[in-house]
């Protein structure tokens, strides 16, 4: 679950991470309120949830309160990047002497978190870990031992401060360090961390991602993902959730419906290779039911871009019965409303064609002939 | 014959009594599989299909020898129980569980780092070798065996592999699930090397996915070390958009990072055939095998 900025920063300066003077505004008169008392000029930046906010408009600077106030209203309910933007936030604009980077993430081929630094903030750090390598600093935490101070203070060292920048910089790391255990986060940064031109260090911006299988320990983030319409996710992928389908909307005309992320994956490339365009990715997991199986079926025909489903089951702990079961369901109470092409193999095979080929529908046995129907249907529309 | 596990192989199950659990250990017994006894904190002195349940690891390792546990408890229990397999000095844990927090798979690794113990997992199939063993979830009946290892990020991809080898005639030494998690306890590197060692084994599939970069590193390996043994490998996402989860909490493109298209590129520059549909990877060891003149042989 990515955070919005404002959600990031208030966790760090409840972990005493400096951050800009300001606040979260949801009005023009709210933002021209927060410039005054902290003292145009400001920052006045739309909290939402895409990468490369400044380039996209996302964030633009005043000079007063009433510019302020203008530039707002002009963010406010805009659009950036596609996604509408509900709030923003007006902050001190600094004087900057430099600009640093620093992050916790997860280094999935060590298996453990990784502490990354640049002395070249405000670029996206794997810009630079492609063009200027050297600029980069990292340290493997084992997670045993934890990211200890004196890690923090080599960090800091070698981005070139000494003394008393050296410590509070290095604070700063260790206590985002803090931030990123206690929060579960995939990945948390701060980017451009600003050296300002008194010599102080503030986080001027905020990144952070919680891990999804972690979010039970976060009981608050976890509601504002499923219960306000402030979320990442759309609707749709919000009810796939709740009822344990994994759903990706694509921009295809060919609905796929499957069990297991590796295969539907598969399955959505044999659609391309044979000349097709997948409308979605829809696993339904292990040990489908037929409610579930006649859910996903019901969310594929409702999308009005699908013109042919490709439903694909190799029955493991999937029975291909509970499969026929929950199309049969769908076609019961209201009909197929799309033509569509039907794979089915594995546990109880045998009894799931049965009843499908006694309902008059059609079961492929190879995924690939399969895949290669659904695009011809698609393409002459039967 | 096989790798990490075969018919000497004595397990526990941790969350015996669960649903599943207890399904599948049912089906793990039928395979042939030594079940030694069961854990589940409260249901100690119990059964489940006449197996006996424990309290706790330390309490089943004081009545019967063990090496390895297949893991089924809540993700939210689910390191809990790892670290007591760890601690009772079990080498070889297979997480089946889905929706382990990443910072808890952390710790696991660390933790079996330090004990010297394979994980398998999590949220894996487990591992078959075929006739002798199966620690997991996989449906029985599209293994053969054979000589092809399967080494795989995805449960029904690798079945649908699998069961297009063994209609060829093709049956497999083990077929392991690496687990969709984005840190898992093995690489293909690992699984690679243990296939290598192993003598039954006369050829490797690598089934990988988009995300992380541990194909790449197998390419890597391959090409650097020689491999020995013809290997094919299949990739799924390519059709994949970046920033989205497909699935599988690991299968994530993260900026220019874990393409499909990196990792089909990075196996064929080590050599090593790509398919290009899950049928093809069957051909193309029928062929390589020929070629090497050990197919039926």
């Amino acid at each position: 679950m990515k955070l919005f900025e404002y959600e990031a920063k208030e966790i760090f300066s409840k972990y005493e991470i400096p951050i800009p003077n300001g606040g979260l505004a949801h009005s023009p008169t709210q933002a021209r309120e927060i410039a005054t008392r902290v003292k145009a000029p400001v920052a006045v930046k739309a909290q939402v949830l895409v990468t490369g906010r400044g380039r996209a408009g996302g964030i633009l600077f005043a000079n007063s309160p009433r510019e302020t106030e203008l530039l707002s209203r002009k963010l406010l309910g805009a659009e950036i990047s596609g996604l509408r933007v509900q709030s923003i936030l007006v902050e001190e604009k600094l004087l900057i002497r430099k600009e640093l980077y620093f992050g916790i993430t997860l280094d999935r081929s060590s298996r453990n978190y990784v502490a990354i630094a640049s002395s070249e903030g405000g670029v996206d750090i794997e810009e630079t870990a492609a063009t200027a390598p050297e600029r980069i600093v990292k340290v493997l935490v084992d997670p045993l031992y934890g990211f200890r101070p004196y890690h923090a203070r080599q960090i800091a060292k070698k981005l070139g401060y000494m003394m008393g920048q050296m410590q509070e910089l290095s604070a700063i790391f260790l206590k985002l360090y803090k931030v990123a255990m206690d929060y579960d986060v995939e990945l948390c940064e701060i980017n451009p961390l600003i050296e300002t031109a008194e010599g102080k260090f503030v986080a001027a911006d905020a990144r952070a991602v919680i891990d999804d299988n972690a979010l039970y320990r976060h009981p608050d983030f976890q509601r504002r993902l499923t219960e306000t319409g402030m979320a990442e996710l759309t609707p749709q992928e919000l009810e796939t959730r709740k009822m344990g389908l994994a759903y990706v909307k694509l921009d295809g005309n060919i609905g796929v419906i499957g069990n297991g992320a590796g295969l539907v994956m598969a399955t959505l490339d044999a659609v391309q290779l044979y000349g097709g365009n997948p409308a979605n990715f829809l696993d339904v997991g292990g040990g489908a039911s037929s409610d579930r199986i006649a859910a996903a079926l019901n969310l594929v025909f409702s999308d009005p871009r699908v013109e042919v489903v490709f439903i694909n089951v190799l029955g493991g702990i999937t029975r291909c019965d509970e499969i026929a079961k929950g199309i049969l369901e769908v076609k019961a109470r209201k009909g197929f409303v799309k033509p569509m092409v039907i794979r089915l193999v594995g546990t109880n095979e045998e009894e799931g064609r049965n009843v499908l080929t006694e309902a008059g529908i059609q079961v492929l046995n190879s995924m690939e002939e399969a895949a290669q129907r659904a695009v011809e249907m698609a393409k002459t529309g039967r | 014959m096989g790798i990490f596990v075969d018919s000497r192989t004595r397990a526990i199950v941790q969350g015996i009594t669960g649903t599943q659990g207890s399904f599948h250990t049912e089906l793990m017994l039928n395979y042939g599989t030594q079940i030694v006894a069961g854990v589940t904190p409260g249901k100690g002195g119990t059964q489940v299909h006449h197996i006996p349940v424990y309290d706790t690891v330390e309490e089943v390792l004081k009545e019967h020898e063990a090496d390895a546990s297949v893991i089924f408890v809540p993700a939210s229990f689910a390191a809990e129980a790892a670290f007591e397999a760890l601690e009772g000095g079990l080498k070889t844990l297979v997480i089946i569980t889905e929706h382990i927090p990443v910072r808890d798979a952390v710790q696991i690794m660390a933790r079996a780092r330090q004990e010297g113990a394979v994980v398998i997992g999590p949220n894996t199939p487990g591992i078959i070798t075929a006739g002798e063993c199966k620690l997991g979830i996989m449906p029985a009946n599209v293994f053969k065996r054979g000589t092809v290892g399967i080494a795989s990020r995805s449960g029904t991809l690798s079945y649908e592999i699998a069961g297009g080898l063994s209609t060829r005639g093709l049956g497999q030494s083990s077929c392991l699930g690496l687990g969709g998690d984005p840190v898992v306890g093995l690489s293909f590197v690992d699984v690679l090397t243990e296939f290598q060692k192993d003598e039954h084994t006369e050829a490797v599939v690598v089934i990988g996915e988009i995300g992380g970069n541990m194909e790449e590193g197998a390419a890597e390996f391959i090409s650097t070390e020689g491999y020995g043994k013809p290997v094919v490998a299949f990739v799924a996402g390519r059709t994949a958009p970046p920033g989205i989860r497909m699935g599988h909490a690991g299968a994530i493109i993260t900026g220019r990072a874990g393409t499909a298209q990196s990792k089909i590129e990075a196996f064929k520059e080590a050599g090593v055939g790509v398919a290009e549909k899950p049928s093809d990877v069957a051909k193309m060891l029928v062929e390589m095998l020929k070629e090497k003149d050990i197919f039926g042989g």
